[in-house]
């Protein structure tokens, strides 16, 4: 580990400098307000956790993963099964090992074969979970629901979901300069060539899946106590799936930080028409998805990316005569 | 035997809406994630047109599934052509009409939970007894099974012995070779986009005779249309069919065995047997 | 008289009806460059992806240094030492030339990472012409050299079996020159390549053996020039201009 930092670029130093004082003046906020503001940065920071768990994978692979809910689910239920058994920390643990076996067996079963098959899996993967777990509770316990009495409260909720935020984005900073992300980056511009240069491609996407759906189960683990009364309707629910799709594609899966972007507004404005226009959300989260694939297939940040070139081409051009087609 | 004929004649609306989805993915190349959103927009349809106009359902149909296909053809139109259009490759073809489908998905449901509410509907439509091999089973279900089949095999006798059917099918197997037989694509893929929204919605129709329906249940019926869509092989109608009729008495043996609650587990049991044995699907033609 | 380091054993190709390779058979050495000919639909590109493995054979086998390859998937095989070039030329769109090449090095048998993988990627620029440019991004580049960056990443594999898909052609007179050349020097290195080409000046001056295919069969082998006087070949590409 000695050698690493000093092997970082000095753009990849500051990166790290302007993220470690995010988190320091992020983690101030519990002092300053406990009430409305603490709650909606407790979702904010949720879905800052999610979306960037989520395009860990669904970035480089542009596969759609809709089975955030299920591993949100999984998470929540390893706190709620365990709470009264065993250590906090072993539950995170757990969650995250449940989420990641999760992901390995449906990436083992469809990434092998299509993009198209995985989407449609994951569709109604949170639906069949939380079917198999209604039945089980059925089954085995008197109740539909369980208990979650914890000493938590909302800001120490709030605390772990930045802290897992915050190894989400370093993980992926990780993989961004290792072989992985190297590998998903050859994946990404040609998927025969990255074959033929003995890149095990679905082995590759299997294990960022795993590691996306552990984060996700984490988080899922982390808000449990938040409910007090976890059942699966609403642990398992597949509105989480489609809402972390919408606000990490709406602000751009190229960066690290894209989704981020996407979640902080969309969260206020899910919000507020919550709130004052409840029969509208379908509506909404409907145009959201047009938005994306009409007007931003790239999301904010892409769009954003994409008009800072072309203002410096056109600057160029001001200084220099045309440049000559290259062909292709 | 009771429980193979229940699912037999569920399997028939099953079979309607995967028929459906297989137009507008085999053909059209747009995995419609909407697709249930058109089955309960038809059910809506049909429950006015028989509470509020006395108009049978059967005869409704003549109603709900031209519109059914003009209003399909307009979303392909305005919707997904341009996203066919702009497509560099298959792929990024597949995952713009899923978010585009997503969108048409929610919208259509916002509408009719906005028009309907979320309350369960139902209304009852021959509903007496109908006696099979000394099992009774509704009417209902036993006619709905009846007109699913005709419309089914008016879709093969359309696609398998006409012109315009064969151009679909060419179409589905490569339009590139399509294209240079003078076939034209662009407009071939809206027609069976247009036509697979109409037998959905003829499933539709079919299924709000015996079947309580709500504004959010689209959702549901475009899963299992999905798997029952791999199931049989993308693009092959017996396949369709064949898988509906397996997915039909699967869930209704699991309902009826095991526990009502556990549908949805049964249909992924079977996705999953699929994914490890046979992707390619029942009729599918294996990829080198 | 050193064991053949590729087998090909009555390999089979057959897609539905179609049968694009029909019990080929042939071998080749360590340190030979063979060419692979034939007129067009021969299933010579058909016999390049069932070697590299983006095709598996429906029949028959094939060997690396003795041990079976067909039926493995095409990145394993990769890493057991077979590198390929393709006839349309597959860059890395996003990346600069330095990086398409270090993708050749990185997941290979050579596992090599960071500045190892740099330095061999700038070594090999250099070696097929490209010195000084391996910071360009590789969709600003010309044909030719893009076709110099595949090249160059095919070998920082360091491998075995080198394939060229009719890597010289859409190349003018000058630049098949260098072209030539360039492969010539990699054979006198000792590599054993297999290439597939319509240029026929190239095979003769540099294959020392030749397979020929057509319709799928192999219709002769051996020495160059016995080759392209034999009657049956010349049949084949009869009403085929083939002239560089």
């Amino acid at each position: 580990m000695s050698g690493f930092l000093s092997d970082l670029r000095s753009e990849e130093k500051r990166s790290l400098a302007i993220g470690a004082v995010i988190v320091a003046v992020a983690a101030l906020l519990p002092f300053f307000d406990q009430g409305f503001y603490l709650s909606i940065s407790v979702n904010i920071m949720l879905y800052a956790a999610l979306c960037t768990a989520w395009s860990l994978f669904s970035g480089p692979t542009h596969y759609v993963s809709l089975a955030t809910a299920a591993f949100y689910g999984l998470g929540t239920y390893s706190v709620g099964l365990g709470i009264d058994i065993l250590p906090y920390p072993v539950l995170l643990l757990i969650a995250a090992s449940v989420g990641a076996v999760v992901a390995g067996l449906v990436g083992a079963m469809t990434l092998r074969i299509s993009g198209v098959y995985f989407v449609i899996f994951t569709f109604g993967l949170a639906e069949f979970v939380r079917q198999l777990v209604t039945w089980t509770q059925t089954k085995f316990a008197t109740a539909m629901g369980l208990y979650v009495f914890t000493d938590f409260m909302e800001q120490h909720i709030y605390w772990m979901l930045l802290a897992l935020t915050a190894v989400v984005f370093l993980t992926g900073f990780l993989i961004n300069r290792s072989r992985l992300g190297f590998a998903m980056t050859v994946i990404g511009n040609d998927e025969t060539v990255a074959r033929h240069v003995g890149i095990d491609t679905a082995r590759a996407k299997i294990i960022l899946f795993m590691v996306s759906g552990a984060f996700i189960a984490i988080a899922g683990a982390i808000t449990a106590p938040r409910y007090t009364y976890i059942e699966p309707p609403s642990a398992f629910n597949p509105m989480i799936s489609f809402l972390v799709v919408i606000m990490a594609l709406l602000g751009g899966t190229r960066r690290l930080w894209g989704p981020l972007v996407g979640v902080i507004p969309f969260t206020i404005m899910m919000d507020i028409i919550s709130s004052r226009f409840p029969n509208h959300t379908s509506i909404v989260i409907g145009l959201a998805f047009f938005a994306i694939v009409y007007l931003l297939p790239d999301g904010v940040t892409g769009r954003l990316e994409q008009l800072r070139a072309k203002f410096r081409a056109r600057k160029a051009g001001d200084h220099a005569p045309a440049i000559a087609e290259k062909q292709a | 035997m009771n429980i193979l004929v229940t699912g037999i004649l569920l399997s028939g609306t099953y079979a309607l809406i995967a028929l459906g989805l297989t137009l507008q993915y085999g053909v059209a190349r747009i995995m419609n994630l909407g697709n249930g959103e058109t089955l309960v927009a038809a059910c809506f349809v049909a429950f006015w047109l028989y509470t509020g106009l006395a108009i049978n359902p059967l005869l409704g149909l003549l109603l709900i599934a031209p519109t059914a296909f003009v209003i399909n053809w307009a979303i392909y139109a305005v919707a997904l052509q341009p996203l066919v259009k702009r497509a560099k490759n298959r792929g990024q073809l597949e995952s713009d009409s899923i978010l585009a489908t997503f969108g048409l998905l929610f919208l259509l449901q916002g509408l009719m939970l906005l028009a309907f509410g979320g309350e369960y509907r139902s209304y009852t439509f021959l509903a007496e007894r109908f006696d099979i091999f000394g099992y009774s089973y509704g009417l209902n279900r036993v006619v709905a099974f009846v007109a699913a089949a005709i419309i089914a095999a008016a879709l093969w006798f359309f696609l398998y012995r006409t012109r315009q059917g064969t151009a679909l099918r060419a179409v589905a197997v490569d339009p590139n070779s399509a294209n240079l037989v003078a076939i034209d694509v662009a407009r071939t893929a809206a027609f069976a986009f247009a036509l697979g929204g109409a037998v959905t919605a003829c499933g539709g129709a079919l299924l709000s005779t015996f079947y309580t329906f709500n504004a959010s249940m689209g959702v549901v019926f475009t899963m299992k249309a999905l798997i029952i869509v791999i199931m049989g092989g993308v693009g092959d109608l017996r396949g369709a069919i064949l898988a509906a009729i397996i997915l039909g008495v699967s869930e209704t043996l699991v309902a009826s065995l095991i526990d009502p609650g556990l549908t949805m587990a049964a249909t992924y049991g079977l996705f999953i047997l699929v994914l490890l044995f046979r992707p390619q699907g029942i009729f599918g033609r294996a990829s080198s | 008289m050193s064991a053949p380091v590729l087998s090909v054993n009555h390999a089979r190709k057959q897609f539905g009806g179609l049968v694009a390779v029909n019990d080929v058979s042939f071998e080749v050495r360590e340190g030979e460059v063979i060419g692979l000919i034939g007129p067009n639909g021969s299933g010579k590109t058909t016999m390049l992806n069932l070697i590299s493995g983006a095709l598996a054979p429906t029949g028959g086998e094939i060997r690396l240094a003795g041990e079976r390859i067909s039926g493995l998937a095409a990145h394993q095989i990769a890493r057991k030492g077979v590198a390929r070039t393709f006839q349309l030329v597959r860059v890395l769109p996003s990346l600069n030339a330095e990086q398409n090449v270090m993708a050749g090095a990185v997941f290979g048998h050579r596992k090599l990472w960071g500045h190892e993988a740099q330095e061999l990627a700038r070594s090999l620029l250099d070696l097929v012409g490209l010195a000084g440019r391996g910071q360009m991004p590789v969709s600003a580049l010309t044909y030719i050299d893009q076709k110099r960056v595949e090249l160059a990443r095919a070998l920082a594999a360091d491998p075995r079996v080198l394939l060229l898909d009719e890597w010289l052609a859409g190349l003018n007179p000058s630049e098949l020159q260098i072209g030539i050349a360039l492969i010539e020097k990699l054979g006198r290195e000792g590599r054993t390549i297999i290439m597939v080409e319509h240029v026929m000046d190239a095979i003769r001056s540099l294959c020392g053996r030749c397979v020929v295919m057509n319709t799928g069969r192999k219709i002769a082998e051996g020495d160059v020039e016995d080759v392209l006087s034999d009657p049956e070949v010349v049949r084949a590409y009869l009403g085929d201009d083939d002239d560089a």
